[in-house]
């Protein structure tokens, strides 16, 4: 295919989200569950390509994204609230006076949310990614729960207000919070196209050929912790202004484990996939399998299994399914490409008719 | 804190930490073998507490614990052929996610089907007797949990280090293709510590809950990882490693709740891991392993 028709064809699919969003923003109203799970979805994406870059880029198996969301939506929560409104957030134990009048704009708060959580990556780096596979998994594992207590704590309560949350954080619209989620994953693209990039992979598939082809092992994963931590932090504190309220137990280790069945899905090693994945997979939690949740009835007949949870129980299964039978998930480590679509397009009729002879055959 | 106080967290500490032990022991035994952290291990110990309520509903307690048991051994046994047999020779990540995927399965099947609501756990009055040394008083079921945890390890033990198939667990786990060749059926032998595993973390759960009164689909999932830390402490792998560890954590919660930081307690027991981790990460009874290029 050429140059100028994937142009084209990147154009068209650009003005028709566009033209997607500026319709659901002036009919909000009616179409209330769209914007959310649009917004939502993309905001997983974030955490999700972030999660990606460390565990299917680089191969370091971490489960630390809770706990830097937890920093950046609290970071970003904390300097925002307006100053006006703050007594009436912090009511239970006052807001420290070190804090008091400090309020960031938007975007300042979003970065200082990233360097927070980026900030505590890099302390944490050093000794935790010394560790293998699985001992990494449970050490960040215990970190992210560890920052998790610290937030709830009722030392910290005149900084993060403790178990009892934060709210009326500002609201922004739908078109800052998906732009700023595309600018997000759009960096984290850059990178993983970059030279640093295709260090990951080298230590991804082999750490010490990696190394002996002269790369700097520690360097390079601690890099791409602190990244991927930063873009935790951001996309927390963009979770926060999604949900204009938080308390530490939206953190809970059930977060990363949500992140991380959007990341298999997605396929690991795949951005697109993740992002593909992570709207799919909102949508269908948050929306299109809601009727999995309310009871049943066809024809007369209640059908029991439908019922408060089963949606959930659905995605378990499917999560297992995934994994243990199409391991590469939506994309493997393959990016999305027009001609990918069109190949997979024309293929349709191909692949229904061998379906077919196959059955044929079968009958015979 | 007065000595009768002290005694009497001791006392409670060890309780907990014996149940601890127990559960830790199914960790360090499926990690010996197929280095893969069991993370559904801590939901399979929140069944079977599940199983015991249904249990003892319908039979009443005598018969509904050994009823429990044998469920939560098949639990397990289930798990390990569905979840973790068809990808033994995936890379070691996608295992892990396979585990996670149990875990999270277990929970939201055990909210569908029971509700997130606490349900009361059944009284065994034969447990529940008051007894009073002095001016400490306990429950049996706090005397009986470590006393149980021993002669349990002391068993197992023995199983490792004297019998055949102990024998074959030790072989497999130190490597899986020459124990193939030496004619052990490696099936089996992992269902086997599938076996053990679960039938422990079913003690586990009995005693751990009959101090806590009830269960919740998520009250697994907490005490599962502190107990892999115990088992990371005492050097994954090793039996008598895992009991250490197990009472170590649970003595310390026990005392950092008594003293008043009980929201630093779970946070404790993480800080200790990594604390053994950059220090001696193979454990205080854990062998050193190398790395083959």
């Amino acid at each position: 295919m050429k140059k100028t028709t994937k142009m084209i064809c990147t154009l068209i699919a650009a003005a028709a989200f566009i033209a997607l969003l500026v319709f659901l923003e002036s009919n909000k109203n009616k179409y209330g569950m769209a914007v959310t799970v649009l917004q939502k979805g993309f905001i997983l994406a974030v955490v999700a390509v972030s999660m990606n870059l460390l565990n299917g880029f680089t191969g370091l198996f971490s489960l630390g994204q809770a706990g830097f969301m937890a920093l950046g939506a609290y970071a970003y929560a904390i300097f925002t609230i307006p100053v006006e409104s703050r007594g009436s957030v912090y009511y239970i134990s006052g807001i420290h006076p070190a804090i008091e009048n400090i309020e960031f704009p938007m975007v300042v708060a979003l970065i200082f949310a990233g360097l927070v959580a980026a900030a505590f990556a890099a302390v944490i780096g050093f000794p935790v990614l010394r560790l293998k596979s699985d001992y990494l998994a449970i050490a960040t594992l215990g970190f992210s729960e560890i920052i998790r207590a610290f937030i709830a704590s009722p030392q910290m309560d005149q900084i993060t207000n403790g178990s009892y949350g934060l709210k009326s954080i500002p609201a922004a619209n739908i078109y800052m919070v998906i732009g700023l989620c595309i600018v997000c994953i759009t960096i984290m693209a850059m990178l993983i196209n970059s030279s640093y990039g295709r260090a990951f992979k080298a230590i991804r598939e082999d750490e010490i050929a990696a190394e002996a082809m002269g790369i700097n092992l520690l360097k390079h994963k601690e890099l791409a912790f602190v990244i991927s931590s930063f873009f935790a932090g951001i996309g927390g504190a963009l979770l926060a202004m999604f949900m204009r309220s938080i308390d530490s137990s939206t953190f809970k280790i059930a977060l990363t484990y949500d992140i991380l069945l959007i990341v298999v899905i997605g396929g690991m090693g795949s951005i697109t996939g993740s992002v593909l994945s992570a709207l799919l997979v909102t949508a269908s939690k948050e929306w299109w399998l809601r009727f999995f949740d309310e009871p049943l009835t066809i024809a007369g007949v209640n059908i029991p299994l439908f019922r408060n949870g089963f949606r959930m129980v659905i995605f378990s299964i499917l999560l297992m399914v995934v994994v243990l039978f199409y391991r590469r998930g939506i994309m493997g480590t393959n990016e999305f490409s027009w001609e990918g679509l069109f190949g997979l397009i024309k293929s349709i009729p191909k692949r229904i008719s061998s379906l077919f002879r196959k059955k044929e055959g079968a009958a015979k | 804190m007065s000595l009768s106080v002290f005694f009497q967290h001791c006392l409670t500490g060890i309780s907990l930490g014996g149940a601890y032990a127990l559960i830790a022991i199914g960790y360090t035994m499926v990690y010996g073998i197929l280095r893969l952290i069991n993370f559904a291990h801590g939901d399979i110990f929140m069944v079977a507490g599940y199983f015991m309520i249904f249990a003892t509903a319908t039979f009443g307690w005598m018969a509904g614990i050994p009823i429990m048991l044998i469920c939560t051994v098949l639990l397990g046994v289930v798990i390990e052929k569905a979840a973790y047999k068809p990808i033994r020779t995936a890379p070691r990540m996608s295992v892990m996610i396979s585990a996670i995927g149990v875990s999270y399965l277990l929970q939201n099947l055990t909210t569908y089907l029971f509700t997130a609501l606490p349900k009361p756990f059944p009284e065994i009055p034969f447990l529940k007797k008051i007894f009073q040394i002095g001016p400490v008083s306990a429950s049996l079921v706090t005397f009986l949990t470590p006393v149980l945890t021993i002669v349990l390890v002391v068993i197992l033990v023995y199983i490792t280090n004297h019998t055949k198939i102990g024998m074959a667990m030790r072989a497999v786990s130190r490597d899986f293709e020459t124990s193939r060749l030496m004619g052990i059926k490696i099936n089996n032998v992992i269902s086997i510590t599938f076996v053990i595993g679960s039938f422990l973390a079913g003690v586990g759960s009995l005693l751990y809950f009959t101090d806590r009164m009830s269960v919740t689909p998520f009250s697994g999932s907490l005490p599962g990882l502190k107990c892999f830390v115990a088992a990371v402490i005492g050097g994954i792998g090793s039996v008598p490693g895992a009991v250490v560890g197990g009472f170590v954590i649970g003595i310390c919660e026990t005392f950092l709740i008594a003293l008043g930081y009980s929201t630093f307690s779970d946070a404790f027991t993480f800080i200790l891991l990594i604390i053994m981790l950059l220090f001696r990460p193979t454990g205080l009874f854990g062998e050193k392993m190398i790395d083959k290029v």
